[in-house]
């Protein structure tokens, strides 16, 4: 820790190497919209409830928004930003755009990134998918689309 | 939205951490999924956070019939554990009844059963709360009490214990082991927990500054085959109990000669139906037995104004919860198992 009282980080964010510093308090969220930028991770309610917010760190989806930035020093983050391009988008982008799974899209970046950590657990029902998509919330009420987007890619 | 700015230090490892932890206005963070909400309520206003949660506390281990899990195992790691999920399903399915996904990926097992009550009172700052604010008043008590206790409540505090896992937990009689500077003890989570009589911003026996180590719980395996966590919310995923039941029995030659009854989303702790369990011991799996056991399971439930409905609720669910693990039992038996 400076003086001033920052917090120096080493991460891995979207596959490159990241010295930063923050402030003890700051959440990943924070750090990852204001002070690098990275405005495709959404703030919500940011109180953990909507998902707007979800990242990996280390391959497992979170809610950055209660994520205390400090605590995820040498981790490997993956925003919205480091899955696919315009010209190549993640497979599940192209699912989610194939399916019209959302409306105004402010839900979306959480919706993908928690997709993908949903399809490596292997789900094997529509059911499950809802289930396991109960953390992120989508107020124009794509759900149909999302669970149908997913359980594309999940060969149901 | 955010409270006031603390500090922050990561623990080198336990005795640091003990340390650190004395220190006045420190508190622990593990997950910080409820910590990080508290905080930015301006109910949790620490001066400066101990980071615990890289300590090597979150393993999931079993010698002999004991299991041990550890207090910084994450609720998701935890319910995908084969040896939970083979022999302690139980405690597999509150895990997965709780939360969401991502939560569940953050969480701990330490910081699940010293989450703070979902009470609107006690997370609304302008609003009455003695448990956030002593001598303020129990704004629930004449106030919005759908969600409050039946059992266990005192005048100055109603609020509700909302942890799935430790319903179940306390169904399987599990003990809290816990390390301080004088050295490590135990509690049963029976003791571990308060009720809030006079003093309800004191929900834990745990001393200030001690640390949660894990928890462990004995010849919980015995149920693997007849248990069963039924969760009534308000809607079907990610949201509290409303009120919860975790049931296990272990029968020999047809008859119960132990069960195990806890409910959730009804008291202050999760709350062991010790009347309901008598009523089962010695006795068939039948629909009169469990009857007898759902009617003796709300027996001296104290309901306010809103939240009446919730003890014909947890009659009905033990009930269900019954015929579910013996419904087990039974599909068991079909498929040659020797349940």
């Amino acid at each position: 820790m400076s003086d001033d009282g920052r917090i120096a980080l080493s991460l891995t964010l979207n596959g490159q190497p990241l010295e930063v510093d923050v402030a003890p308090c700051d959440t990943l969220l924070d750090l990852l919209r204001d002070q690098l930028g990275l405005t495709g991770t959404k703030k919500g309610c940011d109180m953990g409830a909507c998902g707007a917010c979800t990242v990996l760190a280390n391959g497992r989806r979170i809610k950055s928004c209660l994520a205390l930035a400090a605590a995820y020093d040498g981790e490997a983050i993956i925003t919205i930003e480091g899955i696919g391009t315009l010209e190549h988008p993640h497979p599940l982008q192209a699912a989610f755009i194939r399916h019209d799974a959302l409306q105004c899209g402010y839900c979306t970046p959480g919706q993908i990134l928690s997709g993908i950590a949903l399809l490596e657990d292997k789900p094997r029902a529509l059911a499950a998918i809802s289930e396991g998509m109960s953390g992120n919330l989508c107020r124009c009420g794509a759900y149909p689309n999302i669970v149908a987007a997913i359980a594309e890619l999940a060969g149901l | 939205m955010s409270g006031p700015a603390f500090g922050y230090c990561r623990a080198a490892d336990a005795g640091d951490a003990l340390i650190q932890g004395a220190r006045p206005g420190a508190a622990f963070l593990a997950g910080g999924t409820d910590l990080m909400q508290l905080w930015k309520m301006g109910v949790a206003t620490p001066d400066r956070v101990v980071d615990i949660s890289r300590l090597p506390l979150s393993a999931v281990t079993a010698d002999g019939s004991r299991l041990s899990i550890g207090a910084l195992a994450r609720l998701s790691d935890v319910a995908a554990h084969p040896l939970v999920s083979r022999d302690y399903p139980l405690i597999a399915q509150a895990i997965l009844a709780g939360a969401s996904g991502q939560i569940r990926n953050m969480a701990t097992v330490g910081g699940n059963l010293l989450q703070r009550t979902r009470c609107p009172y006690f997370r609304t700052e302008d609003l009455a709360c003695n448990k956030r604010m002593a001598g303020s008043g129990c704004g629930a008590l004449a106030g919005q009490n759908r969600q409050s206790a039946l059992f266990g409540a005192s005048a100055a505090c109603v609020a509700t214990h909302v942890s799935d896992l430790a319903v179940a937990l306390m169904a399987l009689d599990a003990r809290v082991e816990i390390l301080g500077l004088g050295g490590p003890r135990r509690l049963g989570l029976s003791g571990f927990y308060r009720l809030p009589g006079d003093t309800p911003e004191r929900e834990t026996n745990l001393a200030s500054g001690e640390l949660i180590t894990g928890v462990s719980v004995d010849s919980g395996d015995r149920f693997a085959t007849r248990s069963t966590y039924l969760k009534v919310r308000d809607r079907a995923s990610f949201e509290f109990a409303v009120v919860s039941v975790a049931a296990a029995l272990q029968l020999e030659d047809g008859v119960i000669v132990d069960a195990r009854l806890a409910a959730g989303g009804v008291a202050p702790m999760p709350w062991r139906l010790v009347r309901g369990e008598a009523a089962l011991i010695g006795r068939r799996p039948d629909a009169p037995a469990f009857a007898a056991a759902g009617a003796l399971a709300v027996e001296g439930a104290k309901p306010l104004a809103h939240n009446g409905f919730k003890i014909e609720l947890l009659r009905r669910a033990v009930i269900r919860a019954l015929e579910t693990v013996t419904a087990q039992t039974a599909a068991a038996q079909t498929i040659g198992g020797d349940a």
